[in-house]
């Protein structure tokens, strides 16, 4: 029976609640607060993808246009409207969605794999109206001056308070998530994974519920992005390319794409990895990811968070 | 019980399918009378699990019609003709591998509730509320079919008897008033042979229709009120057991030119 402990989440927040605290103790890690947000933002786009994929068993080479998405609608409504950046969240949540179904209609209504491809042509088509859209987008040049996050006059303005934000959004979202796996809409994903001749045998209205874990996943995507462009102020197109898509599916197999905490643990470690541990590769880097997914794929087909039921494995032999 | 048994559940009118150049089924025309079981056989590639597919709304039929209950169905989606009343097993096996023995039987709960997306994700009190009755509705299929001690176990993990059971109660689990089982006891040794078709019957006492498509004759013979035999997509017999053990047309589709056939 799937049943998801609460224990380890409650451990989890625990450890995020104290972490900065610990953090700004030793010297050696006092920057990985500021970490911890991006692989906060990170998780928000992965937990979703992974709801996708892992569960639902559908693979979006375009997640970065979504998470573009919402930074950019997120960046010009406010640079160039003046308007709020809570509003334009809610704005770039239902843009990213709206554009989720144009995409996902066509391609989930057929069984295979047509989404994959044509998110592939979406993440690039997106990424090249982000270049080329100088007017609104600033072209390569990006945005900047987009103003910080604040709420009822207190300002998300240090790296400490936006912590506890995206990670409050990132625990909503990952409760969120395991609800849904844990109700008859998740069972209905799993059940689409498996088959879905027999999914639709059972009154499970597949491409429904395939269109509206997309939707979900873009959603999630779009406010990782606004999350991101409010607090590094400053957004171009590169960080939307299609080698992001890549990372963030990297990141849901190498953490585990059957489990949610597959999303977070794989969001972590790439966030780590390639901002930290992996600096003195430089354009190596690529080559090193492609190394540790093919030893995952290989030796851990369920992701890093697959290693306890292993080791529960040798010990019952 | 005359009155019931004489109203037809499934009515299939002039159903052709081709496959491009292929004629899988060719003018069909059958009904199914309500409260029966009515097995389908026919040798290899006759057309049955076509039929089926059509039936359930795999595929629509080139032409002609499929109505149940009055309702025409053939060009409704699957999931739609589930949601009529209309459920199924595969030849193959199809349970969910990644879930439990229960929770298979509750994903056939599906199409009895309704819960959205979003109200799950808050995990609102009246989803948790539907939660147990999905739960307890689904114990008390795996009571019926004799599955419950092994509610928790993998559905991969049963032998392949017990995986035919389960996918006929993950169907009984969508409320159907028809079932279509194809092939229920292939594969199965004669013990299992003998409890796929005694829960076959025990359906039947439900009141539900039954739908079979089967290779084993001791079972066919035992079980069904009538029989329909296929060969090249075509109708070549229907009656009760005893008339199409006589029928000359289907002794001589099955036995051909084959010596082996007894």
């Amino acid at each position: 029976m799937l049943r998801i402990r609460k224990l380890p989440i409650i451990g989890f927040a625990l450890f995020i609640i104290v972490f900065p605290w610990i953090a700004g103790t030793i010297p050696a890690i006092g920057n990985y607060p500021d970490l911890m947000i991006f692989a906060g933002i990170y998780c928000l786009i992965t937990i979703g993808l992974s709801l996708l994929m892992g569960y639902a068993g559908q693979i979006s080479l375009g997640q970065a246009a979504f998470y573009g998405i919402g930074a950019y609608v997120s960046a010009i409504l406010t640079v160039h409207f003046g308007l709020s950046p809570w509003f334009c969240m809610v704005i770039g949540m239902l843009i990213a969605s709206a554009v989720a179904v144009l995409v996902g209609v066509p391609s989930l209504k057929l069984r295979g794999h047509y989404l994959a491809m044509a998110t592939l042509a979406f993440g690039i088509i997106v990424f090249i109206v982000f270049n080329e859209e100088i007017e609104w987008t600033g072209g390569p040049d990006g945005i900047s001056g987009i103003p910080g996050l604040s709420l009822f006059g207190f300002e998300f303005d240090t790296v400490l308070k936006y912590y506890y934000l995206v990670w409050f959004l990132v625990f909503a979202a990952f409760i969120f998530t395991i609800n849904v796996i844990q109700s008859r809409s998740g069972r209905a994903l799993r059940a689409i994974h498996i088959s879905e001749a027999a999914s639709s045998a059972m009154g499970v209205n597949v491409s429904r519920f395939k269109i509206m874990v997309f939707v979900y996943s873009a959603i999630l995507a779009s406010l990782a992005g606004s999350l991101y462009a409010h607090y590094l102020n400053f957004i171009n197109p590169s960080t939307f390319d299609l080698f992001f898509s890549i990372k963030l599916l990297i990141m849901i197999a190498l953490g585990g794409m059957h489990e949610v905490w597959g999303a977070i643990v794989g969001a972590f470690l790439v966030t780590f990895l390639s901002f930290e541990w992996l600096h003195f590769f430089e354009e190596f880097e690529v080559i090193v990811y492609g190394i540790i997914l093919l030893l995952v794929t290989i030796f851990l087909p369920h992701g890093l968070v697959g290693i306890p039921g292993i080791v529960k494995g040798w010990f019952r032999r | 019980m005359n009155e019931t048994l004489t109203e037809h559940i499934l009515e299939v009118e002039e159903v052709v399918m081709a496959f491009g150049g292929l004629m899988a089924l060719i003018n069909l025309n059958f009904q199914v009378k309500k409260g029966m079981i009515k097995a389908i056989i026919g040798p290899n590639g006759a057309g049955k699990t076509t039929l089926f597919n059509v039936i359930t709304g795999t595929f629509p039929p080139t032409e002609g019609a499929v109505r149940f209950k009055r309702q025409s169905i053939e060009r409704l989606k699957a999931h739609e003709i589930a949601k009529l009343g209309i459920s199924r097993t595969f030849q193959t096996v199809e349970l969910f591998t990644n879930m439990s023995v229960l929770e298979n039987v509750m994903v056939g709960c599906h199409t009895r509730t309704r819960s959205s997306f979003i109200a799950s994700g808050f995990r609102l009190p009246q989803v948790k509320r539907k939660e147990a009755q999905i739960r307890s509705k689904a114990m008390e299929v795996l009571e019926f079919i004799g599955l419950t001690d092994r509610s928790e176990e993998s559905a991969d993990s049963l032998p392949l008897g017990d995986r035919k059971i389960l996918e006929i109660g993950r169907a009984l689990a969508t409320e159907p008033e028809l079932v279509c089982l194809d092939e229920p006891a292939a594969g199965l040794n004669e013990t299992e042979t003998q409890a796929a078709a005694d829960l076959i019957k025990r359906i039947k006492e439900k009141g539900i229709t039954i739908l079979l498509v089967e290779h084993d004759m001791k079972v066919v013979m035992d079980i069904s009120d009538e029989i329909m035999v296929l060969n090249y997509g075509e109708k070549i017999a229907e009656g009760i057991p005893e008339e199409i053990q006589n029928n000359h047309k289907v002794i001589e589709a099955y036995l051909g030119g084959e010596e082996d056939y007894a």
